[in-house]
């Protein structure tokens, strides 16, 4: 019996735009186990970085069901969706911008818990404080620094510690460390899968980077253009790549290795952006393999062999 | 003069740059070597604040000074002696004999300018020619880089990212410079459209024998394009090496570190082994050897003493006390490959 | 050093410090003090009665000596004595008009801007209305219908300014709420009204402070064209803007009429401008050093 925290049906995003609706998320359907991680991946303008901020409902979602254990959160009032938000955290991707510059570390850190009004004295959440900060590695006498005196790494480590003040059960990291240096990227992903296994966390994963996300997830989720476009297990889908797109994707990825000159498919074009889209495969335009039936129908996402999800009309043949 | 076969571009010896500012004097680039053979692309490898971008910017002598200022050392292109030059000069020679490509493609072009335009006024600064024929030559040039001629009347709004990359490409290929500088070019693109781009700039650098130095952090990147890499630290350079040299016998404990903390793509179950601590203070680098803060093998000596550039071999160089005799320095221990 | 940093520092007393360590603030501050201090003991310094009020006609248009300081007007009235009680007045009204258009025309731009769509459409229209109507008219308009008295006076300079408030807040407001250090605090689950007042507001200080600094001025004038026409302090008795523009017919024979009270208002000017300079930079953490 496997336990589901986290069930997405049908998720629909759409923006009003002066040229047009913006299929930013198109119909997505996924389920997460407790305490795993999915990685999503796509290129700018995928709708990544929407699904996630849809799930949390900061972004309204157009239609669809989101089942945060088992209760639909897309339905509950704004005041149950502010109580269920300690559940559901964010780690965002620019630790510039993410945190207020006119706050010390200790008040933003210690903002989630005198908002819920979590402490009695201010000496408790001082200590509370304190407490996550040694929990994600920051030094205690920076308490009382503001984020501009801190480095890109100490600074996604404040976010960080945010997003854990509450204990939350899942977490939604939008490219948490490709603002940062590569090795501090790592010192960050360590960090975070620390935090999982002690924790008992459930991650969304979002990257543009392919072999963090192979390194960090347990399952992966392609996009293009609000679609859902391939859906397996890291393992699987590194391993039989069978949607063209993220065939492609992986072909792309430099390899900091010597002598394996891979065959690199390099896709034509450029991605456009899912105004008013056609039906169709809106990969079709830039896939070498399109044949007529792909700019006519839409590919659904059908399970292609036990636990791989594939939208593409002719991926048996692949 | 005497004439130069010398079969380097680009020679570097020595090269100081200091800004100073109020917090106090920031030493960006800390007496480092550099060469780039004719027709090579070398890598310039490092992290935020290493100094990658400034060395980049004393070759073109557009250090903003102030506060910068270059306060030591000599940069030879093709044979001569880059501070000789006046000011006059050097505007003569960026663009057409040195030419650079930035980061950013959004904000590298001027927005109330047609593309075609801005391609053609690079042509028409450096070479008499009435400005038809600049344009047609822009067009062809935007051809050759893979944006069909006739949209050279657009503006550059008009142009995706990876498109304005290849502009930009095109503005910085198109009076044949000796000397390619490209600092970050695809760090801010998607991932398959830098393949396209780095693919287009291998074919036209091939095509024309320009010589290139690679700025990049990204070492998959460089196991691609380059011929030999130079690792920088803190204003220094530590390694330096062919790719083989620096992929196949890693010897400075900072580019293990580097390659430690790449997620293994064919790999998933090997654990990452990032670099403890931070990038020094650049107002402040510790005494001695500046990564040993942070590096596992450090021993009191490196705490004081700076360490010289060994040679290895005829290629590969490094700057570290456990290759120097004596100084009872090793990477035991060290699980390197 | 290291443990010093340790130690709670708090908001208010650290802005402080900051302050204190702006020289030219501080000049800003100890000008105001004085000021204020002027006009708390306006009555010490020189006797309402005799010589604010009194006329002595034998006495008029003298310029400064030992004897008046700062000459005597028309009436032949001690002009240092009328701008020590005329502080009273014109402190009060600039600072408080400007406190009441700065307070609602900040929370009307800020919902404005926050909310975006038809809460900004409708709170902005209504301001461009107000826009409309020059502002010495909507002040007479309102004292007219309220009645003549300093209260009202205020209370019509303060609305007549809410506009331009609301405008400078509604841009900050904008530039900054797409900051992810704002949807960051929705997603810890702040409510929008906390979110605005912890987050947003005090990242769009700067403007803010700028431009109530600057309007104090326009605040002590149009008390004086309000004055002028009657709807404003009533003559006999003393205000700034008043004895500036009473003191215009004699603008060429007796030039101490004009310059004292232009010269007082001047340096309150000053001093606000030069103390909200600093408490802009001292509200800034990342302009420490």
């Amino acid at each position: 019996m496997s336990d589901i925290l986290l069930d997405v049906k049908n998720l629909k995003k759409y923006f009003n735009t002066p040229n047009g609706v913006l299929h930013a998320v198109d119909d997505v359907t996924f389920s997460l186990e407790r305490g795993k991680t999915l990685g999503v991946v796509g290129e700018s303008g995928c709708g990544k970085s929407t699904t996630g901020r849809a799930i949390l409902r900061l972004h309204e979602p157009t239609s669809g069901e989101v089942f945060f254990e088992g209760k639909d959160i897309t339905k509950v009032s704004n005041q149950e969706m502010r109580r269920l938000r300690s559940q559901m955290q964010i780690i965002f991707q620019d630790p510039f911008a993410s945190l207020n510059p006119r706050k010390t570390v200790s008040e933003i850190i210690g903002e989630p818990l005198r908002l819920y009004k979590v402490h009695k004295s201010k000496k408790e959440q001082q200590d509370h404080v304190l407490e996550l900060m040694e929990l994600v590695g920051l030094s205690q006498r920076l308490v009382n620094t503001y984020p501009h005196e801190l480095d890109g790494g100490r600074r996604q480590r404040i976010g960080i510690a945010r997003a854990l003040a509450m204990r939350p059960k899942f977490i939604v990291c939008d490219e948490p460390v490709s603002a940062l240096d590569v090795s501090i990227q790592a010192q960050i992903l360590n960090l975070l899968k620390q935090l999982q296994h002690d924790l008992g966390l459930t991650y969304i994963f979002i990257t543009h980077d392919l072999s963090v996300v192979n390194y960090f997830s347990d399952e992966i989720m392609v996009m293009y253009l609000g679609k859902v476009v391939e859906h397996a297990s890291s393992e699987k889908l590194f391993e039989h790549p069978t949607h063209p797109y993220t065939k492609a994707l992986l072909s792309a990825i430099p390899v900091p290795k010597l002598g394996e000159k891979k065959k690199r498919i390099l896709l034509k074009g450029e991605i456009t952006s899912p105004i008013n889209p056609k039906p169709g495969c809106r990969f079709a335009p830039r896939c070498e393999y399109a044949k007529p039936k792909c700019f006519e129908k839409t590919p659904m996402l059908k399970e292609n062999e036990p636990g791989h999800f594939v939208a593409c009309h002719f991926c048996e043949e692949f | 003069m005497a004439e130069h076969d010398s079969k380097y571009t680009l020679e570097i010896k020595d090269l100081e740059v200091q800004f100073k500012t109020v917090d106090g004097v920031v030493k960006a680039v800390n007496g480092i070597d550099l060469a780039i053979e004719k027709g090579k692309t070398l890598g310039l490898v490092g992290e935020t604040g290493a100094g990658k971008t400034t060395t980049a910017l004393s070759i073109l002598r557009l250090v903003p000074d102030p506060p910068g200022k270059i306060t030591g050392g000599t940069i030879t292109l093709e044979g001569k002696d880059l501070f000789s030059y006046s000011e006059k000069e050097m505007e003569t020679i960026r663009g057409s004999q040195v030419s650079m490509i930035f980061q950013d493609p959004m904000t590298s072009l001027n927005p109330v300018m047609t593309v075609g335009d801005q391609i053609a006024e690079v042509i028409q600064l450096h070479e008499k020619i009435d400005p038809k024929e600049a344009l047609e030559k822009a067009k062809a040039m935007l051809e050759m880089v893979g944006i069909p001629g006739n949209r050279g009347t657009e503006y550059p709004h008009q142009f995706s990212g990876g498109m304005k990359q290849r502009v930009i490409i095109a503005m910085a290929l198109v009076c044949n410079p000796h000397l390619l500088i490209a600092d970050e070019p695809t760090t801010a693109l998607d991932v398959t459209i830098q393949a396209q781009v780095l693919d287009l700039m291998q074919k036209l650098r091939e095509k024309y024998g320009t010589s290139m130095l690679m700025i990049t952090h990204d070492l998959g990147i460089v196991a691609e394009v380059c011929d030999n890499v130079s690792i920088m630290y803190a204003g220094r350079i530590v390694e330096h090496g062919t790719l083989e040299d620096i992929f196949n016998s890693t010897s400075h404990p900072y580019t293990e570190g580097l390659f430690g903390s790449l997620p293994n793509i064919e790999n998933r179950n090997e654990q990452l082994k990032p670099i403890p601590g931070l990038m020094p203070d650049p107002t402040d680098l510790p005494p001695g050897c500046a990564f040993h803060p942070r590096c596992k093998y450090c021993k009191d000596i490196c705490k004081s003493r700076v360490p010289a550039v060994t040679k290895l071999s005829d290629t590969h160089l490094v700057a570290c006390l456990a290759y120097e005799e004596g100084t009872g320095v090793t990477l035991g221990g060290g699980d390197n490959e | 050093m290291e443990n010093k940093k340790a130690k709670k520092r708090s908001m208010t007393m650290e802005v402080c410090q900051r302050l204190a360590r702006n020289k030219m603030a501080m000049l800003g501050l100890a000008i105001l003090v004085v000021l204020v201090l002027c006009a708390v003991f306006a009555d010490v310094i020189a006797d309402y009665e005799t010589k604010v009020v009194a006329q002595n006609i034998a006495n008029r248009l003298k310029g400064p000596s030992a004897e008046h300081w700062f000459g005597t007007d028309e009436f032949g009235r001690d002009i240092f004595a009328r701008i020590i009680h005329g502080s009273r007045v014109s402190l009060v009204v600039g600072l408080i008009s400007v406190s009441v258009s700065l307070i609602l025309g900040g929370i009307l731009g800020a919902f404005a801007g926050f909310y975006g769509g038809r809460v900004d459409n409708v709170i902005m229209r209504v301001m461009d209305i107000f826009l409309a109507v020059p502002s010495t008219l909507l002040a007479m308009t309102i004292v007219a219908a309220l009645g003549s008295s300093l209260v009202n006076v205020m209370l019509a300079i303060g609305v007549s300014g809410i506009p331009t408030y609301a405008r400078i807040v509604r841009a900050a407001v904008m530039s900054v709420k797409d900051q992810e250090f704002v949807e960051a605090s929705r997603a810890i689950g702040a409510t929008n009204v906390t979110t605005i007042f912890r987050e947003i507001i005090p990242n769009c200080l700067a403007p803010i402070i700028v431009q109530a600094t600057l309007s104090v001025a326009g605040a002590i004038l149009s008390t004086a064209s309000l004055s002028f026409i009657g709807l404003g302090v009533q003559p006999p008795d003393p205000e700034w803007g008043a004895m500036l523009s009473g003191g215009r017919n004699f603008l060429r024979d007796a030039v101490h009429l004009t310059l004292f009270p232009g010269l007082a208002i001047v340096i309150t000017i000053l001093a606000l401008n030069l103390l909200g300079d600093g408490l802009r930079d001292a509200l800034d953490p990342r302009l420490k050093q």
